[in-house]
């Protein structure tokens, strides 16, 4: 992932290393023969593939990083050219642009055409319809893991079973087509077994945020935590060496007693506790962040860095299910919970992180994530009586973020914290 | 006399509210908002300061006795009078910065970035048009400012360009000089004079020309307007809101944001308001406040700045006629024309085309305050809706035909709700700003061992 300048830490230098020699081994695969698989972060089965020593692509982090990079733009456009329409999720868009202007990756260098499109994640739709837009692409083989909905809030063993029998009679049979190789459940169970170790340290990093000050931003600094552990790196050792660095690091922080490193410097005074609901917008991310920084905000908690795996809620890969574990991993992921539950969850944080209230970041593109937001903003305000803020925006579009607009409503909302703190107009 | 003031710096205008130590309400004062914002926001303070003047007029006749119908009669010739002196005093720079492009002169100093105008060899008679058009601007003077004569709108820039624009339409047709060239004057010339220091606007400068046009043989005026021109009004704490409020010049603690500054507002003026709807220029805004008036949730136009009080500016332009002109046609109407498009673009096209179709304008004008109170009542419902009093604000709340449009939608989906509009609800923000820079300075008092007075 990109490095914010100022996050120099041992920790973000080995991540920086370890995605430099990932895009590098792809961009490899045609000469070592190796095989890629796209597939994308919520319900990934990233030990599975690389138990076949198959490589992870995963397309929306691909569409982040070039709008971090200031590509999606084009990118965009070069889909609208196509006949994507303006409504289309803009993930879609800018990897469709990104495919059709030669598939460059973050790193400079030219991602593989893939041996295989694994879907295993069906809660958003759009999913299924971008894997369609690729197979039409790159005629290639698709496995496809229908994951059901959390309509009544919990994974029952029906649920479970169903997932698990697709994961040995539909996907394991395919990967092992593609792959030439067979399934060899002691590597994957070694792999789950330090996907748990890595797991425990990301888990014990975002509840750090529990310290006053926090020092880590668990939403903007978040997304760099979870960056191996989301994407082609769980299960590996260089995932374990990092979370172990990154607690050690954490630790010193709070140790000195430090607040989070922005990327403009150190932060300053700590002035508001914020949970925020929504991923990011990634064209201004820097801005964006430099708004609640520049305000004394930190996120101590977000449901974006569950997204990849609600490992807070106790969560963790088991070497002794394999099957059964990655099937509840599925199944589990953020936007595959109901709306009880992800109210549930924002009203522990509020609480648990001694929150001063709840902002939704309503993303355009994101259905998945959009959908009822106003509803979870209203319940969780009457749970916890903590002031709630809305603003829009959306993932990889320049065109949707409206830096004064949001900028204005930021303020204002830390504002109404302040002014609700104080006690008002007495 | 100490005052506090808060100034709300608009997209549209720039409001300013002044109080007395005690918390009432000492003046008003508003401008078209321009480039500078300095200047815009000298410009609201001191009319809101003139606007105190007067206030203190006014009390000196009470306490001299005299009559409350009497008192009325002579503060509105009074300021009638001091109105066409300010005019005059504007129309003056105007001319001279006018005459001075024409002749090729360089422009004032203090803009050396704008290049002085070269004639074309086709527009040699410019200088004789515009002689006439700003000859006849300075006769027509006292008419605009005659007694019961009604004004397309308060700001110099409406005022004067109305009439130049009008009156170089037919100095074109008459002296064969091209209309273009004389809007072009014109665009450049007021974009100097409002951004010029606002010094010709204060209230010891143009009253005592204002008395002395005025019949005072009974010298009833002469003593209350020397009183007030002799009060010193020293300001003692601010605050800026507004979505320029970035950019005044005061440091950071003494910005809020426009959104705690309607709901401050809005809850001095009405306690129980629970609900505060504000359509200001460019942005919707639906604020719920408690009993205290502290913003508890709020929602406002995002990505996109259609059916705000923009929206109806340009329909007015649209419609060659002044913003404030809208709601009294719009109030004619026989019938709502259903216009679909809240887009202000789109819009536009939309009324050109109910107009070929030959639907009467007041018609469709009915329909396109319906379109903006429409969207407007999706930010309320997202806001967490109505559920007690309701305050309407802003620049749109002094429209009536979008008062109606809101009237009628708020009681069809929210029942008998008691809906509030003040006289004065384009002052809202900039008097919760006021509020809250005295709250600040009874702090400090307090913490001093001070007592406000």
């Amino acid at each position: 992932m990109t490095q914010p300048t100022a996050m120099k830490d041992r920790s973000q230098l080995r991540q920086k290393q370890m995605i430099a020699e990932h895009y590098s081994r792809l961009a490899a695969a045609p000469d070592t023969g190796d095989k890629s698989a796209y597939t994308f972060v919520p319900g990934n089965l990233t030990e599975l593939l690389r138990s076949f020593d198959l490589l992870p692509v995963l397309p929306e982090i691909n569409a982040l990083q070039s709008a971090m990079r200031g590509k999606s733009r084009d990118y965009i456009s070069t889909a609208e050219k196509l006949g994507h329409s303006e409504d289309v999720c803009t993930y879609v868009k800018c990897d469709v642009g990104m495919m059709k202007s030669g598939n460059v990756g973050p790193t400079g260098e030219r991602l593989p055409d893939p041996d295989l499109l694994l879907l295993s994640y069906t809660g958003c739709f759009t999913f299924m319809k971008w894997f369609e837009i690729l197979r039409e692409e790159y005629d290639c083989p698709v496995a496809m893991l229908h994951v059901p909905y959390q309509a009544d809030g919990q994974i029952t063993d029906n649920m479970r079973k169903y997932v698990v029998d697709q994961l040995r009679d539909k996907v394991i049979p395919e990967l092992e087509r593609v792959s030439g190789k067979a399934y060899d459940e002691d590597r994957l169970k070694e792999m789950l077994a330090r996907s748990a170790q890595a797991e425990d340290d990301l888990v014990w990093v975002l509840e750090s945020a529990k310290h006053r000050p926090s020092p880590i931003d668990a939403y903007f600094g978040g997304v760099y935590y979870i960056g191996p552990i989301f994407t082609a790196f769980r299960g590996t050792k260089d995932a374990v060496a990092y979370y172990r660095e990154l607690r050690e690091e954490v630790q010193q922080r709070i140790d000195a007693g430090l607040g989070p490193v922005t990327p403009e410097g150190d932060m300053g005074e700590e002035r508001f506790r914020i949970v925020v609901e929504g991923p990011p917008n990634w064209t201004s991310f820097r801005e964006f962040w430099k708004m609640f920084a520049d305000e004394g905000a930190v996120s101590v908690s977000s449901t974006y860095t569950k997204v990849g795996g609600v490992y807070d809620m106790g969560f963790r890969h088991d070497p002794d299910h394999p099957l059964e574990t990655m099937a509840d991993y599925c199944l589990g992921c953020y936007t595959n919970l109901n709306l009880p539950s992800r109210v549930d969850m924002l009203v522990r944080y509020i609480e648990e992180f001694n929150a001063d209230g709840l902002l939704i970041n309503s993303i355009k593109s994101c259905n998945s994530f959009s959908a009822g937001q106003l509803m979870i903003l209203r319940e969780v305000e009457n749970r916890t009586g903590k002031p709630g803020g809305f603003i829009e925006s959306d993932l990889v579009d320049p065109r949707y973020f409206s830096a004064a607009n949001i900028k204005n409503r930021l303020e204002s909302y830390f504002q109404m914290i302040e002014q609700k703190r104080s006690g008002g107009t007495q | 006399m100490k005052y506090c003031v808060g100034i709300d710096l608009g997209s549209t205008t720039t409001k300013a509210v002044i109080l007395r130590a005690e918390g009432d309400i000492l003046g008003r004062g508003i401008t078209n908002s321009r480039s500078s914002y300095k200047v815009a926001c000298d410009v609201a303070l001191s009319e809101a300061l003139i606007d105190a003047h007067f206030g203190l007029v006014s009390t000196e006749l009470e306490r001299a006795g005299i009559s409350a119908e009497r008192k009325q009669h002579l503060l509105s010739e009074l300021e009638r009078r001091f109105r066409e002196q300010q005019y005059r005093g504007h129309l003056r720079q105007f001319a001279e910065r006018v005459r001075r492009r024409v002749e090729g002169h360089r422009p004032a100093a203090e803009l050396p970035l704008l290049q002085p105008e070269t004639p074309k060899k086709d527009e040699e008679g410019l200088g004789e048009a515009v002689d006439g058009i700003l000859n006849k601007m300075e006769q027509e003077t006292p008419e605009l400012y005659c007694a019961g004569a009604s004004r397309k709108s308060d700001f110099f820039r409406d005022l004067a360009g109305g009439r130049f624009m009008a009156l170089a339409e037919e100095a074109s047709r008459e002296l064969k000089v091209r209309f273009d060239a004389l809007a072009g004057l014109f665009d450049k010339v007021i974009l100097e004079v409002e951004n010029l220091p606002g010094e010709s606007n204060d209230f010891q400068m143009h009253v005592r020309t204002a008395l002395e046009t005025l019949d005072d043989s009974r010298n009833e005026l002469a003593d209350a307007v020397e009183l007030s021109a002799g009060t010193v009004l020293e300001s003692v704490a601010n605050v800026g809101t507004g979505y320029g409020r970035q950019t005044l010049p005061f440091p950071k603690e003494q910005i809020r944001s426009e959104i705690l500054c309607h709901g401050l507002g809005a809850h001095s003026m009405f306690s129980d308001t629970r609900t505060v709807l504000d359509i200001g220029g460019q942005d919707t805004k639906a604020i719920q406040v408690d009993g205290n008036g502290i913003v508890t949730s709020f929602q406002m136009n995002d990505r996109c700045a259609a059916g705000c009080g923009r929206y109806l500016g340009y329909i007015a332009d649209e419609m060659n006629l002044g913003v404030h002109e809208l709601g009294p046609l719009a109030c004619k109407a026989s019938r709502t024309v259903r216009i679909n498009s809240t887009c202000t673009v789109f819009a536009g096209a939309e009324l050109r085309e109910r107009l070929s179709l030959g639907e009467k304008r007041e018609d469709i004008l009915a329909g396109l305050h319906r379109a903006i109170i429409l969207r407007a009542m999706s930010l309320l419902a997202r806001s967490g809706g109505i559920a007690n009093e309701f305050t309407f604000t802003g620049g749109v709340a002094r429209n009536e035909a979008a008062v109606a449009a809101l009237t009628q939608l708020v009681h069809e989906n929210y029942g008998d709700v008691q809906i509030n509009i003040s006289a004065d609800s384009i002052y809202t923000g900039a008097l919760g700003a006021a509020l809250f820079a005295r709250r600040e300075w009874l702090r400090e008092e307090g913490s001093n061992g001070g007592s406000p007075s």
